[in-house]
């Protein structure tokens, strides 16, 4: 299986290590051809958040230049990959592009539905550990069941998690508030933004979670920069980190 | 007009923790026990998509339905009106109000006569409503519109009603207890039904097949309206029409569980015409709406029966007050409605969101509230009502994301400014981002650049 490691531009520069993690972990499986595009690429989402999407066609057609061709794209980011899914609709959709839109997986969606990973073998992490499964990844991607949703109760993160060896799951107890990043959200409401973190991590200090992880990178960055300023003690790691077997304390 | 600026009305509540704890504290329970109560129907989604169907179905054939509405209340003695706009409401119901020497009315709560601007309409004609629901009486009192469109004084403490009533009602300032609260307030209405000359009320769901309507209260405040008075004037709005007395059932049973968690409402009354000796007027407005009907982009909207789900979930409502949004509808269902109404005024409502997606999963009738966020932002950047700062940003933003070539530039200016710009400047007034947040400490390396020098010394990790 040929796939592409798509690798979004804010992980590249902030998260070098879940990068690295991801990158690690799918070089793993035998099965596995991957192929890292050395260039940088955009999804276009900032763009469609602020609704800007019809001046992302450049943007649709550089990624798409890039990607295609793969039997799958693997993103160690869901808010990107549910953009690339859900919204990539500035350019014209042709076979090449439906294609790829098809073949785009984050990574969890990538090792929980396609590799069907049932083992870990090398990953082991000996601690209580916050889940938090970022609002796109969870209502958009479909990674758990969303507390709001009476239907029956599945997590693919957890799952994954599960196969780690000595790792509790926790979770803070509104289990699936929004942290307050939402993108542009935490540039253009920051109080607002800076009061929902700030409940986020005082959440997880009250339950006695110092370690939190999950499949979105920029909900730890805003909760582990917001636990910073408030002198809350917590580490977060991206999920591959601990999938990896790479997380360091 | 003004435009309303969500983020700058909400910095008072945002930093008044007594306030904005015990809102969030108080409509995050909700959701909690609605979560419960949810739980325990198995057939739950199912009920949420049948809901929603039943109200595609209906708003797809809305004029069939008002019709055999008409035509049955009709028959069953209520006097039938139609607005086209705000003005005419107000207008119908002076008229009914002039033609009965109307003086003092006792209202139930309705959104739809707040949207009317009805109250200041007849204040200003002489005759005196009173809100016969607590939260809006309290908000009346207090001068102020409804914070949510179910719990209407939510966002006050115990504290804010003991000095209102103290100030207003001559209650004793001392004395914050619910339950003294409340008499207080009941033995003032009492004055007020004694004296009244004719009742209101909004209208939950009204049954074409049957020709009658549907009032849900918690306080039987829309039953004393109705029933005590000689008059009685309901305001409906058009997309408030259900097929059959069978649906009625479906929505019920999805409405107050969805609103407050409770099984059902305390009074669920049906008013199928006029008691004897008593004159019934029901007037249906469109105010917009055959607009909204008419709009693919968000036309689902209409299936709203104002339950204020969305509001009680939404973790940017809760914390911001309703106040905020300066509108007659807050919360999420607000700022995908509101910009309907008055595109330029409403302009900043799509904003306030984190796109958590919430408001979606709790609907019981399955607006798609969260695509329409998106949508609006769309519709304002075609229509140019996006803020200037807002293009300027994207402009910018799509040069640099346009290409690789561009990107990885622009990469490299943001790592350097982290790396090499002070942290007194990067944590100044200019940064928003650092009154809650610690700058991210740049990696000493990209994954590019760890990549490239992988690849060079080729160092596999291990195998499965």
């Amino acid at each position: 299986m040929k796939i592409a490691y798509f690798v979004p531009c804010y992980i590249d520069a902030f998260a070098p290590q879940a990068a690295i993690s991801t990158y690690q972990l799918l070089k793993r499986f035998d099965q596995l051809d991957v192929d890292f595009v050395g260039r940088a690429a955009c999804c276009g989402l900032p763009l469609t958040d602020m609704g800007y999407s019809k001046q992302g066609c450049k943007i649709e057609k550089n990624f798409t230049s890039m990607f295609s061709g793969y039997d799958a794209v693997v993103i160690p980011s869901g808010i990107c990959a549910e953009e690339i899914r859900d919204h990539f609709n500035a350019i014209e959709q042709t076979e090449e592009v439906i294609r790829l839109r098809e073949n785009v997986y984050d990574i969890v969606e990538f090792l929980h539905d396609c590799l069907q990973v049932k083992a870990l073998p090398w990953a082991k992490f000996p601690h209580k550990v916050g889940l938090h499964n970022g609002c796109h990844s969870l209502r958009y991607l479909k990674h758990a069941r969303p507390t709001e949703l009476m239907i029956p109760e599945f997590s693919k993160t957890g799952d994954l998690l599960s196969l780690v060896e000595g790792l509790e799951i926790a979770y803070p107890t509104r289990k699936d508030e929004c942290c307050g990043f939402g993108g542009t959200f935490s540039v253009w409401s920051p109080g607002c933004a800076g009061q929902m973190v700030e409940d986020k991590v005082n959440d997880y200090a009250r339950n006695g979670i110092q370690y939190v992880t999950s499949a979105d990178f920029t909900c730890l960055l805003n909760q582990q920069t917001a636990a910073d300023k408030l002198g809350i003690p917590l580490k977060t790691f991206f999920i591959a980190e601990i999938l990896n077997g790479s997380a360091v304390l | 007009m003004k435009q309303v600026n969500q983020v700058k009305l909400s910095e008072s509540f945002l930093k008044d923790d007594a306030h904005r704890e015990s809102h969030d504290k108080n409509l995050w329970a909700a959701r909690m026990r609605r979560d419960e109560v949810a739980r325990n129907i198995p057939e739950w989604e199912e009920m949420r998509e049948l809901a929603s169907r039943i109200k595609m179905h209906t708003l797809a054939n809305l004029d069939t339905y008002l019709e055999e509405f008409e035509k049955n209340a009709l028959a069953n003695g209520i006097h039938v009106h139609w607005a086209k706009d705000a003005q005419e409401h107000n207008e119908i119901i002076y008229q009914i109000f002039a033609e009965h020497n109307v003086k003092v009315v006792t209202k139930g709560k309705s959104m739809l006569m707040d949207e009317c601007g009805m109250r200041e309409y007849m204040g200003e004609r002489g005759i005196e409503i009173y809100e016969a629901d607590l939260g809006e009486r309290i908000q009346q009192l207090d001068d102020e519109p409804a914070s949510h469109i179910v719990m209407p004084a939510i966002h006050k403490l115990r504290g804010d009603v003991s000095r209102l009533f103290a100030e207003k009602l001559g209650s004793d300032p001392a004395k914050d207890d619910p339950h003294y609260l409340n008499s207080v307030m009941r033995a003032d209405m009492r004055k007020n039904y004694i004296r009244v000359d004719a009742g209101m009320s909004g209208v939950n769901f009204a049954i074409a097949e049957s020709g009658g309507i549907l009032v849900t209260t918690n306080e039987g405040n829309a039953d004393i309206s109705a029933n005590v008075p000689p008059l009685y004037v309901a305001s409906m709005g058009i997309e408030k029409v259900i097929p059959r007395v069978s649906d009625a059932a479906l929505f019920v049973r999805l409405l107050s569980r969805s609103a407050l968690g409770f099984h059902v409402t305390q009074y669920t009354s049906h008013y199928h015409g006029p008691r004897e000796g008593q004159e019934m007027h029901l007037v249906i407005v469109d105010n917009g709406r055959s607009e909204r009907l008419g709009a693919p982009e968000y036309w689902q909207v209409l299936k709203c029966i104002h339950c204020a789900a969305c509001m009680n979930t939404c973790p940017v409502y809760r914390r911001c007050g309703g106040l905020s949004y300066d509108a007659i509808y807050m919360g999420p269902i607000g700022i995908v409605l509101e910009p309907s109404y008055d595109l330029h005024k409403y302009a900043q409502l799509p904003y306030a969101c984190s796109h958590c997606g919430s408001c979606g999963n709790v609907c019981p009738v399955k607006v798609p509230i969260p695509e329409y966020v998106l949508t609006w932002r769309k519709i304002l950047v075609d229509r140019k009502e996006d803020l200037l700062t807002h293009r300027l940003q994207m402009d910018l933003g799509a040069m640099v994301l346009n290409s690789s070539k561009t990107l990885e530039m622009g990469l490299k200016v943001a790592l350097n400014a982290l790396r090499y710009i002070p942290k007194g400047v990067m944590e100044s007034g200019v940064n928003p981002w650092a009154e809650h947040h610690t700058d991210p400490l740049p990696p000493k390396e990209t994954f590019r650049e760890w990549y490239r020098k992988q690849e060079e010394t080729d160092e596999k990790p291990n195998k499965q």
